[in-house]
């Protein structure tokens, strides 16, 4: 055991020093700069952990790599957008994005998925050629526009905070929010009924089926919710930041590398795998601009290379 | 073993005899295996392979610019040759090593990239090495790189791979896209042009076309001989029970991580000539779409059989060429993806897979169109 503990003191010290080292430099130099980047990766982790939850909630559940994750985020902010540009209403246009890309999963799991099961190379196949016929349809319906949706009056404007002087208030709620429904989250799972199902399920599916579940209504509901947050997600980050093709890949990108760094099928996990890929990114972008992404990608061969299965993940 | 240990074995020992049936015959291996060894060295083996309809095929492609015009010669026999090599490596890896990557265009990709950046283009950032040498640095980056791959994604099983790869794949595109002093950014380089070698202009049709024949000809008999060696039948071992290899003395992670090796060098190849093909490269070339087509070129034509990824890259080419008189949009993509959906629900072994289906289906009624005779008579 201290052998292991030591292990831990050394890497943690090997990882965590230049960090540290990073820190006291870059505050030194610019304390501006250094804390709006924090602020807008700890915003952007938020973002990517609403997208990303749903994907991990369906693949720990079903075995399910839904790679059409991103068009169901795009999808979700596009009908968003129409309603909200029809009824003038944020939180209507919130809703319609869940509820659009929540259809759509509940309709593919009911009518394709339910009859492939334990087959996932084929069903992950399904979803690569939904993604790609969905992304081609809604570049048809929507072309290759910039939309951007306005926010409600109340979180419009910057919030004065000190230091860096003023930051989008939006941001900040949204940051609050994802926080409000990660634990909106863990309370479904651990202390409902169905959550207690899904969670059996992840466990062990034959055993949940025999103790008289029906596992294929407790997979609709979780392929429901699994889409309908990437929808959700769709009108929250495309009022951050904005709706275009392409963002589709941007998403499922954020989805994997963050299921795959927290470790797959686990909402904490993936909580964990957000913030230290929109910080990666965000503190990437900031101060190595051409090679932003390499810093994204060291952290996700560093998790691989010392715990293949995620941070938070368990053996399959 | 407790029973929820022994549960979870048998679970996860399911699902991937699940995958195993269906990217492969469950047959075959085995035969092959009882084969091989009696008739000795493989390549041999491979040699006796060959039947007439290898040598009618073979002598057709050879006549095929004769009788076509530049534009069939080229855009459809030139690059569906080119992307069937890159299919290719894909079918390898997902139909004998159970690993289906969807990393195979960037590892084409790099090599694509090396090519520019080592030898000549438009842009300032080209050394202009002579072809050869960049050609050779181009391959050895990209096996390098399909290593880089396979060493990271194999650290874990099954449906992780595709996970991983596309994660892998998707960040060398952004990386293409926002780094300016290596890979040129968004604009990429142009007028990489193919060489003039043994006077003859590479960039020319007939000429284009034969190379990519000989190199897919090549590669075609590379990967049959490779199926047959020991290396390819302990590796269609690791796919379908890696526990039991790992027991029988098998380094499983080396052959998965060799696997990726060899495919690699292969995309590498159809990399170059597709970066000659299209005089360019850009982060477009190795974007999710890009990627993405290979994998509907190699499932389309049917994972289970190298020539497989040829005949997909037919049908993809001719689709991306026609679709367009077919319907009145260019809603290409649509048409793949429905195509690639179609096959993929209703016939998981591709367009192979049909035929097979097909002719069964035909031989049954012509046996019973005799016995219905026969009772008759």
């Amino acid at each position: 055991m201290s052998t292991e503990r030591l292990r831990l003191w050394i890497w943690s010290i090997v990882i965590g020093g230049p960090l540290v080292v990073f820190a006291v430099w870059a505050i030194n130099d610019n304390p501006r700069q250094f804390l709006s980047t924090f602020l807008n990766g700890v915003t952007l982790a938020a973002l990517y952990f609403l997208v990303a939850s749903g994907f991990t909630l369906v693949f720990g559940l079903m075995r399910n790599v839904n790679l059409a994750h991103g068009s169901l985020y795009l999808l979700g902010a596009y009908v968003g957008w129409e309603v909200g540009d029809a009824t003038d209403s944020w939180l209507l246009a919130v809703a319609a994005g869940f509820l659009t890309a929540a259809l759509v999963g509940l309709f593919l799991q009911v009518a394709i998925f339910r009859f492939m099961q334990g087959q996932d190379l084929r069903q992950t196949m399904i979803t690569i050629g939904i993604s790609i016929v969905l992304a081609d349809l809604m570049l048809w319906q929507w072309g290759g526009l910039i939309y951007q949706f306005d926010p409600p009056r109340i979180i419009f404007g910057s919030l004065p905070l000190p230091i860096v002087k003023g930051y989008p208030t939006y941001r900040i709620v949204l940051f609050v929010g994802a926080v409000v429904i990660g634990v909106l989250l863990w309370w479904f799972l651990n202390r409902t009924r169905v959550g207690m199902m899904i969670r059996a399920g992840v466990d062990d599916r034959a055993m949940l089926a025999a103790s008289g579940i029906n596992v294929q209504r407790v997979f609709a509901i979780t392929f429901a919710i699994g889409a309908g947050m990437a929808g959700f997600a769709g009108v929250v980050g495309g009022t951050a930041l904005s709706i275009s093709p392409g963002e589709d890949t941007r998403y499922l990108l954020a989805s994997l590398v963050v299921v795959i760094v927290g470790g797959m099928g686990s909402i904490t996990g993936a909580a964990v795998g957000a913030l230290l890929i929109g910080l990666a990114e965000q503190f990437g972008l900031a101060y190595e601009p051409t090679y932003g992404i390499i810093f994204t990608f060291v952290v996700m061969v560093l998790v691989l290379a010392f715990r293949p299965r995620g941070i938070l993940g368990r053996p399959a | 073993m407790s029973a929820a240990q022994w549960r979870r074995a048998m679970n996860s020992g399911a699902s991937r005899s699940a995958t195993a049936r269906w990217t492969t015959t469950p047959a075959e291996p085995a035969q092959r295996a009882v084969e091989a060894p009696r008739v000795g060295p493989a390549i041999l083996a491979s040699l006796r392979g060959i039947r007439l309809h290898h040598i009618v095929v073979l002598a057709a492609l050879v006549a095929y610019p004769l009788v076509a015009s530049p534009f069939f010669t080229f855009q459809i026999g030139g690059q569906s040759l080119a992307l069937g090599i890159i299919a290719l490596s894909l079918s390898f890896l997902g139909g004998q090593g159970g690993m289906v990557s969807l990393a195979q265009q960037s590892v084409a990709g790099v090599a694509g990239y090396m090519v520019a950046i080592f030898g000549t283009s438009i842009d300032p950032i080209s050394l202009h090495w002579p072809w050869w040498l960049a050609v050779v640095a181009g391959l050895l980056i990209a096996t390098l790189f399909a290593t880089f791959v396979g060493w990271l994604s194999v650290r874990t099983e099954g449906i992780y791979t595709i996970m991983i790869t596309l994660a892998i794949g998707v960040a060398f595109y952004y990386l293409t896209l926002q780094n300016y002093s290596l890979f040129a950014g968004h604009r990429g380089f142009n007028q990489v042009h193919a060489p003039t070698a043994f006077e003859t202009n590479m960039r020319d049709a007939v000429p284009f076309y034969y190379l990519a024949l000989a190199c897919a000809v090549a590669g075609y008999g590379f990967i049959q001989y490779l199926i047959r060696s020991p290396f390819g039948i302990a590796l269609q071992g690791v796919r379908d029970n890696p526990r039991r290899m790992r027991a029988l003395g098998y380094n499983v992670t080396g052959h998965r991580v060799a696997a990726y090796s060899v495919a690699g060098l292969l995309a590498a190849v159809g990399g170059v000539l597709m970066v000659w093909y299209n005089n360019q490269i850009s982060p477009e070339s190795v974007g999710l779409g890009a990627m993405i087509d290979i994998l509907v070129i190699a499932v389309l034509g049917g994972l289970r059989h190298p020539i497989g990824a040829f005949i997909g890259a037919v049908v993809f080419v001719l689709l991306q060429n026609f679709a367009i008189d077919l319907i009145d949009r260019e809603r290409f993509n649509t048409v793949i993806g429905g195509v690639f959906l179609m096959i993929v629900l209703f016939s998981p072994d591709g367009l192979l897979g049909l035929w097979v289906m097909l002719r069964s289906r035909l031989q049954l009624n012509g046996a019973q169109a005799v016995l219905r005779r026969g009772g008759a008579s």
